[in-house]
């Protein structure tokens, strides 16, 4: 009993980090319930996948068929009905992905699964599970228990912990394949690249960020003045990339790129979890932001609590000053 | 097209200091501004762009309070044609999949080729009442969508996935979108629409009224429970500069030159 299941995540032939993150917070978990933890792994030639999991688990299950050679949340959601009703584990782990926010909360509402979503932690007290999530883009922090039956589902958010040792080397089972053939109301067409930009943000040496505190289009000359006293390449939150100061290339997030640049200066920008996965690896991170308890002061190295607006000026002349 | 569009009301906290109030499960939000959440606005501007190149109406759905009258008339002047509002304190808004099954109630019966959806609420940041809705109508969904092509009984549609790669997928109509930031340019609302606005129709629904047994979407019902909430301990290693505007600025300047940062 008190199983851990983790499904894997992979695409485009690569397997990706979040289902090592998983399994690794899966064998805590399972440490303190005395379950195993088991990969559940859904693919076309995936072989090689299902060896790597092992090195992080007990067991392997994986299903190898034609028909899941692209990701399809509805094929996925139809081979793991059966395989949840069958094995009943304890709980049951998918991503906090674009793959896994398109499938996990149809699945619960199928199989009637007790769900919380965005876990950053699973705490065990007195042999209960008890999922951490976060409210107001990280503000708050709120645990949550399970009531009724297993399994219990969560979307496991990315990026929130250090993937251990592969030292465990479990089983690796095939297991046939329930799909049916037929099913097609969602059919998946071809993926589309990322358009690519003037700059390669991923290259350069120093980043100036801007965020949703920018305002206008029209502030964006200040922070332009700043990059040049820096020699700097300006990149951006969401926010800013959908307000149109930027191009998509100069994303940086989950959704965007991730950056490691030697010093990375983050002006207006709040920190969601998703805009912190793709910069937390530079070397220096510097925050300009009026917030105090703005999330990007947890990874940066400086920080100033001010309006933007009057510190980027004299930030700018100073440079220049110095520099000369 | 006939499309029904589902939006939240929601604080901006990017600024506000937030403090978990007595019970010890909700927090003050007497001092927060609220507005439209994020992605909706942009699954509103998305419905609107649909309904002109396709004609056909659009019909805005929100559980909640009169509080959010106003987001909704917003909605409305935009040209959206008629409202429901689903106002019952039983409703459990903890759980995404109670409040998924409120919103179905509501479009159960009801002619429609589209729901779109945000794909997320900025208070709650679930990510899962679209996903979850779709499973409860028993049709077919698409989340986090960048591009919408709606063609003769199917729709193509652009996922937006990790690192600006996008997926293009088809699916028979009805469906259910959940619309991603930055689709679109979401308008203002004309003046015009807004006097419009208050002569639209904005139907207030109990639970019963949606046939729907409270008891089914009430907090003693849900599955899940939220034990508490807590300020999260930051664990900064961050040096705060201190001093007015321009000493911080000086002092920075100085660590990032003399310091060999650059
Ligand atoms: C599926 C998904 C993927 C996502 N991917 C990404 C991604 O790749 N990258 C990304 O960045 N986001 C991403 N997001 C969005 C993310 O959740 C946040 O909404 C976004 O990062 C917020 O951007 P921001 O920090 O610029 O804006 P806000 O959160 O609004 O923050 C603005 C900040 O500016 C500060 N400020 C305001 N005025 C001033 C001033 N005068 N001086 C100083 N400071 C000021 C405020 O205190 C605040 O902290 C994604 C969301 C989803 C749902
Ligand atoms: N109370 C509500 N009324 C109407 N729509 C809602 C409500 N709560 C959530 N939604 C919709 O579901 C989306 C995702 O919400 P969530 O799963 O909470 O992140 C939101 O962007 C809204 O479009």
């Amino acid at each position: 009993m008190g199983n851990v299941f983790v499904l894997a995540e992979h695409r485009q032939g690569v397997l990706r980090e979040i289902t090592l993150e998983m399994l690794t917070k899966a064998a805590a978990v399972a440490g303190q319930t005395g379950g195993e933890v088991v990969t559940v792994l859904l693919g076309s030639g995936v072989d090689a996948f299902a060896e790597k999991a092992a090195g992080y688990c007990d067991r392997v299950l994986y299903m190898d068929t034609p028909l899941f050679a692209d990701y399809s949340a509805e094929k996925y959601q139809k081979a793991l009905a059966p395989l949840l009703r069958q094995y009943k584990p304890e709980l049951f782990m998918i991503g906090h992905t674009t793959q896994g926010v398109d499938l996990a909360p149809a699945l619960a509402v199928e199989l009637k699964l007790p769900f919380v979503s965005d876990v950053i932690d699973i705490n065990v007290a007195d042999g209960k599970l008890k999922p951490v999530r976060q409210y107001y883009q990280g503000k708050v922090n709120a645990n949550f228990a399970f009531k009724g039956e297993p399994p219990y589902l969560v979307t496991f958010r990315e990026a929130t912990l250090e993937v251990g040792d592969a030292v465990k080397g479990g089983s690796v089972e095939k297991i046939p394949s329930t799909l049916p053939e037929d099913i097609a109301y969602r059919r998946f067409i071809e993926y589309v690249e990322a358009e690519v930009g003037d700059v390669d943000i991923t290259q350069s040496e120093i980043l100036v960020a801007v965020g949703r505190g920018v305002k206008e289009d029209k502030n964006m000359p200040l922070i332009e003045g700043l990059a040049a006293a820096l020699k700097a390449d300006i990149c951006g939150s969401r926010a800013a990339i959908d307000a149109g100061w930027l191009s998509h290339d100069r994303q940086v997030g989950t959704s965007g790129k991730t950056v490691k640049p030697k010093l990375y200066i983050a002006i207006g920008v709040s920190g969601a979890f998703q805009h912190l996965a793709g910069m937390k690896g530079a070397k220096t991170i510097v925050a300009i932001n009026k917030d105090p308890d703005a999330p990007i002061f947890s990874v940066a190295d400086f920080g100033i609590v001010d309006d933007l607006f009057k510190v980027v000026p004299k930030l700018t002349e100073k440079l220049k000053e110095l520099k000369s | 097209m006939n499309i029904f569009v589902c939006v939240k009301r929601v604080p901006d906290t990017s600024e506000a200091i937030v403090k978990v109030d007595s019970s010890g499960r909700g927090v003050d939000s007497s001092k927060f501004s609220f507005d439209i959440n994020e992605s909706d606005n942009y699954a509103v501007e998305e419905a609107m762009l649909i309904k002109e190149a396709t004609g056909g109406n659009v019909r805005i759905i929100c559980a909640g309070t009169q509080d959010v009258d106003v987001m909704i008339r917003m909605a409305l002047a935009k040209g959206g044609n008629s409202a429901m509002r689903i106002d019952d304190p039983r409703i459990n808004v903890i759980d995404p999949l109670q409040v998924a099954k409120v919103l179905a109630a509501a479009i159960k019966g009801k002619e429609f080729d589209l729901v779109l959806t945000g794909c997320m609420a900025n208070d709650d940041g679930n990510m899962a009442v679209g996903v979850a809705l779709a499973e409860e109508l028993g049709v077919p969904h698409a989340a986090m969508v960048k591009k919408v092509e709606v063609g003769t009984g199917k729709v193509k549609v652009y996922r937006e996935l990790e690192g600006g790669l996008s997926e293009v997928v088809e699916m028979d109509l009805p469906a259910v979108i959940t619309i991603q930031t930055g689709i679109n340019e979401p308008r203002y609302a004309p003046i015009r629409g807004i006097r419009e606005a208050q002569k639209k129709e904005l139907a207030v629904l109990k639970l019963e009224d949606l046939g729907l047994a409270p008891e089914m979407v009430s907090e003693e019902a849900s599955l899940i429970a939220l034990e508490n909430f807590y300020i999260p301990e930051v664990e900064s290693k961050a040096e705060i500069l201190e001093g007015d505007p321009d000493q911080k600025a000086v002092t920075l300047a100085e660590k990032l030159v003399k310091g060999g940062l650059l």
